[in-house]
């Protein structure tokens, strides 16, 4: 395995409880993340995102498999011995202490100088654009405010990677925009290694460098944005991250047929090869669909379209039965004329749609 | 290496220092119940497993007298104390606030404000000049006082039981033309007589176990069972106290657990 | 008019309360708080010659407090009797809540950081000592101190010691009984603060880099010490009032308040004078209690049995 990568989770599994009642939160996880990386694990709840990021932290012990720093075994380090921080959901600030207090808490209990302690603090909280607040109660800011201060007090103590648990769940929407700039953009300047969890797959595909996506205990995929978006290796993957179609075919012969029999060339570019023969689901995002000449196309039968301002949304049944959902570009000032019954044709460009294993 | 689990909410040594505590916390009490079964008189030898004390304490007179007296007092100060108690406690609850309840509040809960010591020494002087001027010497006084300090712990149960009952229930009957005292007698009484119950159980055992007050109030002879208790230590300590105490003990922790349960199975 | 139907159904109402508080409000005042008003009253009367007081005004008995006057040259001097007693109460009350506070904490803690499902148990385990008679769990600590029993057949048992240690009527057989007596007094109260305590906090802590004794002194403490103030409140007041306990386990010399209070109205016989001592020790109470509620207000309310 690559030693280069900043964190690394090796076969590491967490079980909950005994026997019958036994619950698996990570099965079998491995995953590393490269230095200076912002990387994301994006999954529903429950999926054990969380329970990985706490192994990594130390709050939590695999039952089986390791965690390495650097290539350094850090499996059996308590979490004060791992040079890791957190940024907590709940932010967990110090309700006793001022904001400069708490975020230079961890260089205190370094035993770092005082002036180290009180030059550093000021300078995170100016990273963060509170310095006006050093001297308040935690209490006293606003929940946006308090988000900023646990950033800056998991950043002052310079940590090898830096947790984020869900940081941004609690802000409303314009300010989990803002702050996603301002996450990205801290990354970028610190250089620091970032592993964020969340389950809101537009902010993962926002921020991230990479993406775990997680289901179940396990990760399905790790890819870029891209990847993870144009190239699903799932179905779990296709459904959870924007909208997909997906549609039941038989492979043979280098193309898809559908159930009625009709015929669709799967172009194999890409680098997908040559799908094997056999029975598999088809992707396609909506916006990927046109729609073609007669003749050059499928024909579909337009059951419903729904105006969306700069689409529209064309529930379109293909031959066989299986509705399929078009996102078609309405022209400008315009909308896209198809009526209820008409027949129309869809093309499918080079690459777009994908052969999964049924 | 072995890895071992890290927790958030071990503090060092704590665990040890806690169950320390705790065996700290019986282990005299422990003690003293199984030596109340001791054959012989002596801590250090063990005379094999005999009821002799708890027969002496049975068989003798001034422990029946004492036990008689502590029963009854602790009845008769329950009773009166739950009365009062109870209708006090409907008058303060669920109200909106008037002048004057802190008063009530503070008056009712008194006893557990003032210090023992301090009260015994009050009432030795009043009841001790009733004494003289009246020339009577019953029960009347150890009743009154009890009734008095038992007060605030049949209070306090009544009072929570009733500030969490649904006010819509007595509202309802008001509605089906129940009047103010059968709104009472049907609706709200059977509700809260659980805690009735409870805080009977709470003044009886309260009163049952009291020394300080019950030793100065008391006139000669007039002994309870703890006073008589304190009295022979004056002499040898026999096991025949520790056969009473455990005695006690046993009725203190039935009462206390059946307090327990009912106050539990309310809801 | 609508109005004065409301007021007189609100006076009705306040009518009623009144009379259904009554009952309580004679009884307590006949049993309770009616014969502290002659406490305060028999302060300022002298002693009689056998017991009880004549009604001579004077402000002698406050004066004893403190002072006593030479039988020679009738000057006044701090009475060292006095004093000691006043000193050992204060004292002893001190080393009990810090006894308290050091086997309660880790107590405490221990029940908070239980199971939800095994909590009721250790909370029931921890509450029964404190519903047992007093004299009994006094008596238990008799037979464990004194010269034969418990400790010190054990010590010499095991060979640790050849003759018995006299730990019985010292003052540290009375520290040891009123740390017992009150220990739960003092758990109650930090569990109910622990059990608040936001342990994602101690999360953070380690996840600063803090050591668990930087966790303990910087992050628990601070803000659980609500919760150690009520508790020390809790233990101090009875102990300063305790009279049972330090009569047991301390015998006739090692008094304390109570005892010395108790002393006047039997073989001292100075009424007026255990009169005027019973209304300090009450005032100090009241004072301590006070600062107690103060403490529980700021925290939100806490929670005692």
């Amino acid at each position: 395995m690559d030693s280069s990568a900043a964190v690394e989770a090796r076969h590491a599994t967490k079980t909950y409880g005994q026997g019958s009642a036994a619950v698996t939160a990570l099965d079998d996880v491995s995953v590393a993340i490269a230095k200076g990386e912002f990387f994301t694990l994006l999954g529903p709840s429950g999926c054990g995102k969380t329970t990985l990021l706490r192994l990594i932290a130390g709050f939590e012990t695999p039952t089986s498999g390791q965690i390495l720093l650097h290539g350094a075994d850090i499996t059996a380090d308590p979490p004060n011995r791992r040079k890791v921080n957190t940024v907590f959901q709940s932010y967990a600030l110090f309700p006793h202490l001022t904001v400069t207090q708490n975020v230079g808490f961890g260089l205190q209990m370094l035993g770092r100088p005082k002036a180290e302690v009180a030059a550093t603090a000021a300078e995170m909280l100016a990273l963060v654009r509170l310095e006006d607040f050093a001297d308040r109660r935690v209490s006293q800011l606003s929940g946006g405010q308090q988000q900023r201060v646990a950033l800056a007090r998991a950043l002052a103590p310079r940590p090898e990677v830096l947790l984020l648990d869900e940081p941004l769940s609690a802000l409303d929407l314009k300010l989990r925009k803002q702050m996603q700039l301002e996450l990205k953009r801290m990354q970028t300047e610190t250089g620091i290694t970032f592993v964020f969890v969340t389950h809101d797959q537009e902010e993962a595909l926002t921020m991230s460098d990479r993406i775990g996506v997680m289901s179940g205990g396990r990760i399905l995929q790790i890819g870029t944005p891209r990847d993870i978006y144009n190239d699903p290796t799932s179905r779990f993957v296709a459904d959870f991250i924007g909208e997909t179609n997906f549609i039941d075919a038989r492979i043979e012969g280098g193309a898809a047929i559908l159930p009625d029999g009709t015929r669709i060339d799967i172009a194999s570019g890409d680098g997908q090869g040559r799908p094997a023969a056999g029975p598999a689901t088809l992707t396609i995002r909506p916006e990927q669909v046109r729609l073609t000449d007669p003749g050059a196309g499928v024909p579909a039968q337009v059951r419903q379209c729904v105006y969306f301002g700069t689409d529209t949304h064309c529930h379109l049944a293909l031959p066989g039965g299986e509705t399929i959902v078009a996102r078609l570009q309405n022209p400008p000032g315009g909308s896209v004329a198809l009526t209820t019954g008409e027949t129309v044709h869809i093309a499918f460009p080079p690459g777009a749609l994908r052969v999964l294993e049924a | 290496m072995s890895t071992r689990t890290f927790s958030v909410t071990a503090l060092p040594g704590f665990a040890t220092v806690a169950l320390v505590a705790f065996v700290a916390l019986y282990a005299p009490i422990v003690t003293m119940v199984v030596y109340s079964f001791n054959g012989s008189q002596s801590v250090a030898v063990w005379g094999g497993f005999s009821l002799e004390w708890y027969v002496r304490a049975w068989e003798n007179t001034a422990v029946q007298e004492a036990t008689v007296r502590s029963l009854v007092i602790a009845a008769s100060a329950s009773l009166i104390a739950t009365t009062v108690a109870t209708m006090a406690a409907l008058g303060t609850t669920r109200t909106r606030s008037f002048r004057g309840q802190t008063l009530i509040y503070v008056m009712v809960n008194q006893p557990l404000m003032v210090p023992e010591i301090v009260t015994a020494v009050a009432l030795l002087i009043v009841f001790a000049a009733v004494r003289v001027a009246t020339g009577w010497s019953g029960l009347g006084f150890l009743i009154l006082a009890h009734s008095a300090f038992c007060v605030p712990f049949a209070y306090l149960p009544i009072r929570a039981r009733l500030e969490g009952m649904d006010l819509s229930l007595e509202t309802a009957a008001a509605d089906l033309y129940a009047s103010r005292w059968q709104t009472f007698r049907h609706v709200t009484l059977p509700l809260i007589f659980p805690a009735i119950i409870a805080g009977a159980m709470l003044a009886f055992v309260i009163s049952l176990d009291d020394v300080i007050i019950t030793e100065f109030v008391k006139s000669a002879g007039q002994d309870t069972l703890p006073t008589y208790m304190l009295g022979q230590l004056r002499r040898a300590v026999t096991p025949e106290v520790n056969a009473i105490s455990t005695a006690l003990l046993g009725l203190t922790v039935l009462l206390l657990t059946a307090f327990f349960i009912i106050s539990r199975t309310r809801d | 008019m609508s109005r004065t139907a409301e007021s007189e159904a609100e006076t009705a109402r306040i009518r009623r309360n009144w009379a259904l508080a009554t009952p309580a409000l004679l009884l307590l005042f006949a049993g309770a708080a009616g014969p502290l008003l002659v406490v305060v009253v028999y302060s300022f009367l002298t002693p009689g010659d056998y017991s009880g007081v004549e009604w001579d005004f004077t402000f002698d008995a406050w004066v004893q407090i403190l002072f006593a006057r030479d039988i020679f040259d009738d000057t006044l001097r701090l009475a060292d009797a006095h004093l000691t007693i006043f000193w050992r109460s204060v004292k002893l009350s001190l080393l009990t809540t810090l006894a308290c506070f050091a086997f309660g904490f880790p107590t405490a803690w221990f029940i908070a950081t239980r199971d939800r499902r095994q909590r009721g148990l250790w909370l029931f385990l921890i509450t029964i000592p404190f519903w047992t008679n007093l004299l009994i769990r006094t008596f238990a600590i008799l037979e464990v101190v004194r010269n034969q029993g418990l400790l010190n057949t054990a010590l010499m048992k095991l060979g640790v010691i050849s003759t018995p240690i006299q730990i019985l009527y010292t003052d540290t057989a009375v520290l040891i009984g009123m740390a017992y007596v009150y220990l739960p007094l003092m758990v109650l109260p930090l569990y109910a603060a622990i059990d608040r305590f936001d342990f994602r906090l101690l999360e953070a802590g380690y996840d600063l880099y803090a050591s668990r004794w930087q966790v303990l002194r910087r992050i628990v403490l601070p803000i659980v010490k609500p919760g150690i103030v009520a508790g020390s409140i809790l233990v101090f007041v009875p102990s300063l009032g305790a009279y049972v306990t330090p009569r047991v386990l301390g015998g006739g010399k090692n008094m304390m308040i109570g005892n010395f209070i108790e002393l006047q109205f039997g073989q001292g016989r100075n009424w007026p004078l255990g009169s005027a001592l019973a209304m300090v020790l009450l005032v100090i109470v009241l004072v301590a209690l006070l600062a107690y509620v103060r403490a529980a207000n700021r925290t939100g309310g806490v929670d005692v049995h």
